[in-house]
């Protein structure tokens, strides 16, 4: 934290989806106004508050009135605007503002104010790359508590108290597996951090890398002792050169303060990290392939058992946590895991991380209480779908997870209630469909990544899956038969019994959950050959309204194949042997008048 | 190993611990079909046709992994695994030339036997099927990958029976297929032609070159014997047709060899019918040589050293045996030199 000299505080969102949206150049020009002007003002960067949908954001905290506003949609020019008129002249731009922290029903307050932050305490608060940062706010805490004050078996205790569970999808109880690998036989044990996160959609995993490192270290140096690991492993793909470079910079401060190597934290427990890199395979995650992967081998999955507590990382006892599940670790140790418990439900405790996304109206990163419904974290904290378009579906638990419809809003964020649905808890990705979306061409999408990111390795999973996707290509395409959907809902079944790993045995959850709660699209499909979502180029036809149609001529200039026709403001017609439904009119007419039936 | 009960099929079974369920299975006449097990490799899992059913697990369990404990209760052959093994049959094949009547392996096939018995005669799933050039980069081993379940066998033999590792799968999904390095040529690999890979591939994927087209496996007689490059007595079975080898392969798990061959084991039958092989002792007589009996070439070999002892001593005679012979023979060639001939002139062309 920066020394308390200057009256505001500035601190930018430099998380990736900041720097996607342009932090850079809002980082550049503040960096300059501030070297040339007088601001009394110091800057500093953290990762991502969550609100990715008004990236780049900054938060001006204002020293002297302990109070803090959010600008958000920024760029290098309204941010130097920021300075002039907030810093200098001490005015608020209010329809900038995203968030003020003293009136969390004003603008987007309400996002942040219905959620419930442990995992994302620290993101966006503190400068990741700032081991000081993370101190002052109580880093090391728990570290040091539960090696200096307390044993293994107590540090299990607290965690299974808490109730957490795996937050990487399969929910299995993290203290007793802790416990699982604490009494597997051996000197040598591992603990890993599943940082691979390869399902579209999800970003939860990075974006606490990115934002608090030291969370998730903290969490697995608490886990490593615990267990009995002296060497931790954190897999993190490639693809997230942010998230690396921040724990590389965090292992090299933790060295350098004895927290990290021999005898940490004054003890005689050694521990340490290495950092092993993916190639950035969803089948990585599976924490069979991940450890072949570690070990040099191709990412497959083996069977289980044996399991990883008895059968890891070189044979050895090996603990596997997800990037979440460890950093809620250091808070369950510093509150005591019954304070966590008293969060949630009877079997999910505590919170978990969603990462909202599709056609909602806030993407970002949201943590909730487990026991929320769907609609509270869709539409009290995601504020519903874009544009005021109708819900439609909400994929959850990522490619493999289902695809939930609005009658199933109320189920509760619950392990056991999403399964019974048919979807999954999985990671937490939260993909928000509306009347826009084609059920079966969603269904096709996620299971083309599946059978993509198939290894290959067993049958029902690299054949079953391509045979089914192959199917809804039809369906698509209009070529279905009354006899696919039979087909598919056997093939499914097959598929999910006798997959090797849990890709193969979720993937045709979006097929199964679309089936069964969308079967009328389907059988539009098959049988009256329609899509009445009107996406499936095959079974779509576009028009032009005629009576709202101005005739500006704006699609006819962007359609690719001429088909459109029509005098200068008079109303234009689309020849359907012409068009390839394409779609550039429909989203290029200032007036509405094309639609897609 | 500890002596543990369990229950396969309503039968109780006693096995040891360190069995794997096909194993204990297969101790007590149980088969359980399969497809990518093999008894010299590591097991697998992969092919999932050897899946049962065990009361308490979560989910099915692949039966060469799964090792037995105390009181497992295994269903072997339940309607549901026979349907799910079809369906893998079906999806297998729905990716297959199923060329047989002019596969080499016909009749020698793991897939063609699944089919036969699920009876698989044509696959209900339609799509994609892989079109891969046929690889004939060598003038031993061919691999058409149409003909690949991705057992995973080749990859796994070469690297752990082997210790040469010249494939692994490439690509993911539907695209995944064995190869080698970068696709190169095996002779580019550190391939060591041995043809381990041939001799597991459960299908016509990887075939050897030189016994192409010169009968299936009902129309040769094998003929066990032993190898006789070196001492190591594996046994092989030379496959005979019409009084010509025309194959060898091993029995696996019998003898020491346990149905691993080195590339002169699998290949180096040429010399059989070779011209030039020597059926019969030579003596050079006149400066030519003459066939002659063993009786008359031995006393000549024997009354030579004889006489070289007696005129310049026991040292101007010198021993060189072979690593054709065995541990046993190479021995009663060095008693022979020391002890009869009185000479440690005594060597052998595995030093050299
Ligand atoms: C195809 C597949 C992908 C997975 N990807 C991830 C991942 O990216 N991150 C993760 O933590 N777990 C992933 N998992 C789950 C892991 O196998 C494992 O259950 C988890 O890392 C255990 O940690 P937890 O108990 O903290 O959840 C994946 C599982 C499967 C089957
Ligand atoms: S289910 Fe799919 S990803 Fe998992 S082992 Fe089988 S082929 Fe590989
Ligand atoms: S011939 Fe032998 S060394 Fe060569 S690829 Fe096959 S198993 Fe490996
Ligand atoms: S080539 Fe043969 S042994 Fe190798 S994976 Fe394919 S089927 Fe199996």
């Amino acid at each position: 934290m920066g020394e308390e000299r200057t009256r505001y505080k500035l601190v930018l969102g430099y998380g990736t989806c900041g720097i996607a949206a342009g932090a850079n150049a809002v980082k550049t020009a503040l960096e300059e106004a501030v070297e040339k002007g007088s601001y009394d003002v110091d800057l500093d960067i953290a990762g991502c508050m969550g609100y990715c949908f008004k990236e780049p954001i900054i938060e001006v905290t204002d020293r002297e009135r302990d109070y803090s506003v959010v600008y958000g949609d920024l760029d290098a020019k309204k941010v130097l605007q920021v300075l002039e008129e907030h810093i200098l002249n001490g005015r608020v731009i209010e329809e900038w503002v995203v968030r003020k922290s003293d009136d969390p029903s004003f603008g987007e307050g309400d996002f942040l104010a219905n959620q419930h932050r442990i995992v994302l305490r620290n993101c966006g608060r503190i400068n990741p790359e700032s081991i000081d940062e993370y101190i002052a706010v109580g880093g090391y805490q728990a570290a040091r508590k539960a090696l200096t004050q307390m044993t293994s078996e107590e540090v299990i205790d607290e965690v299974s108290k808490s109730g957490l569970r795996g937050r990487g999808g399969a929910g299995f109880p993290t203290g007793t597996k802790w416990g699982f690998a604490r009494k597997a036989r051996g000197e040598e044990k591992y603990l890993v951090c599943n940082a691979d996160e390869g399902d579209p959609g999800a970003f939860m995993d990075r974006s606490v890398l990115e934002g608090d490192p030291h969370s998730v270290i903290e969490g697995m140096i608490i886990a490593g002792y615990a267990i009995g690991a002296k060497q931790g492993y954190i897999y993190c793909r490639a693809e997230y050169p942010l998230a690396l470079k921040r724990l590389e910079i965090a292992i090299d401060h933790l060295h350098q303060r004895g927290y990290l190597g021999k005898g940490i934290f004054g003890t005689d427990w050694d521990f340490d990290i290495k950092i092993k890199k993916g190639a950035g395979a969803f089948v990585c995650g599976e924490e069979t392939a991940l450890m072949a992967s570690i070990e040099g081998r191709r990412g497959m999955p083996n069977p289980r058992p044996p399991f990883p507590a008895n059968e890891g990382l070189w044979r050895k006892p090996t603990n596997i946590n997800n990037v979440e599940t460890l950093a809620a670790v250091p808070w369950i140790i510093s509150h005591g895991g019954d304070k966590y418990a008293e969060l949630g439900t009877e079997k999910s405790k505590g919170t978990k991380v969603f990462c909202l996304a599709g056609k909602v109206r806030r993407s970002g990163l949201a943590e909730v209480p487990m026991g929320y419904t769907l609609r509270q974290v869709i539409f009290d904290v995601g504020g519903g779908v874009r544009e005021g378009k109708e819900f439609k579906a909400v994929q959850m638990g990522g490619p493999s997870g289902g695809c939930l419809p609005a009658e199933l809003l109320d189920t509760p964020v619950d392990y056991e209630a999403i399964t019974a649905t048919g979807a999954i808890m999985g990671s937490g990705g939260m993909i928000v469909a509306d009347s826009s979306t084609c059920m079966v061409d969603l269904a096709r999408y996620f299971l083309s990544f599946t059978q993509e990111e198939s290894c290959g390795k067993c049958v029902p999973c690299r054949i079953g899956t391509k045979r089914m996707l192959e199917i809804l290509t039809r369906i698509c395409e209009g070529k279905g038969v009354p006899e696919d959907m039979e087909k598919l809902q056997t093939l499914a079944a097959d598929i999910k019994a006798a997959s090797l790993c849990a890709l193969g045995g979720t993937a045709p959850n979006p097929v199964l959950t679309t089936l069964k709660y969308f079967r009328n699209e389907y059988e539009d499909h098959i049988l009256r050959h329609k899509c009445t979502a009107g996406v499936c180029p095959a079974l779509i036809t576009l028009f032009i309204n005629e009576e709202t149609c101005t005739g500006c001529g704006a699609c006819l200039k962007v359609c690719p194949t001429g088909a459109i026709s029509g005098e200068k403001k008079e109303p234009h017609k689309i020849d359907p042997e012409l068009c390839i439904r394409c779609k550039l009119c429909l989203s290029r007419c200032p007036t509405e008048s094309i639609w897609a039936e | 190993m500890e002596e543990i009960k369990i229950n396969i099929n309503g039968r109780d079974i006693v096995t040891s611990a360190d069995r794997t369920i096909m194993e204990a299975a297969r101790d007590h006449g149980i088969e359980i079909p399969n497809l990518c097990y093999e008894e010299r490799l590591e097991p697998y899992g992969s092919c999932r046709i050897c899946l049962v059913e065990v009361e308490g697990a979560r989910g099915l369990l692949p039966s060469c992994y799964t090792r037995v404990t105390e009181g497992m209760v295994i269903r072997t052959n339940t309607d549901e695994l026979h349907r799910i093994r079809k369906t893998i049959i079906e999806l297998l094949l729905s990716d297959h030339p199923v060329d047989c009547m002019t596969c080499e392996r016909a009749g020698n096939c793991k897939l063609q036997d699944l089919a036969y018995e699920y009876g698989v005669k044509k696959s209900p799933f339609e799509g994609e099927v892989h079109v891969y050039d046929i690889l004939a980069d060598n003038p031993l081993i061919e691999r058409d990958y149409n003909k690949c379940v991705l057992c995973g066998r080749c990859i796994r033999i070469c690297r752990e029976v082997q210790g040469v590792g010249v494939y692994d799968f490439v690509n993911r999904g539907f695209k995944a297929v064995p190869g080698t390095p970068y696709g190169k040529p095996l002779q580019e690999t550190p391939c060591e032609f041995c043809g381990q890979c041939v001799s597991t591939c459960p299908t016509g994927a990887i075939t050897s070159i030189p016994s192409k087209g010169k009968g299936r496996i009902w129309q040769v007689e094998k003929v066990r014997t032993t190898c006789t490059y070196c001492g190591c007595g594996c046994q092989i079975d030379l496959h005979v047709r019409e009084g010509k080898v025309v194959e060898v392969s091993s029995p696996v798990m019998v003898g020491p060899g346990e149905g691993n061959l080195c590339v002169k084991g699998r290949y180096g039958y040429g010399f059989i019918d070779h011209p030039d092989r020597l059926t019969s002792p030579l003596i050079r007589k006149k400066g030519k040589l003459v066939e002659a009996s063993w009786e008359e070439a031995l006393d000549l070999v024997a009354r030579s050293i004889r006489k070289a002892v007696d005129t310049s001593g026991p040292d101007s005679v010198a021993f060189l045996t072979s690593a054709r012979c065995t541990n046993e023979e190479n021995y009663l060639m060095q008693k022979l030199a020391r002890a009869a001939v009185g000479t440690n002139n005594i060597d052998h062309c595995a030093r050299l």
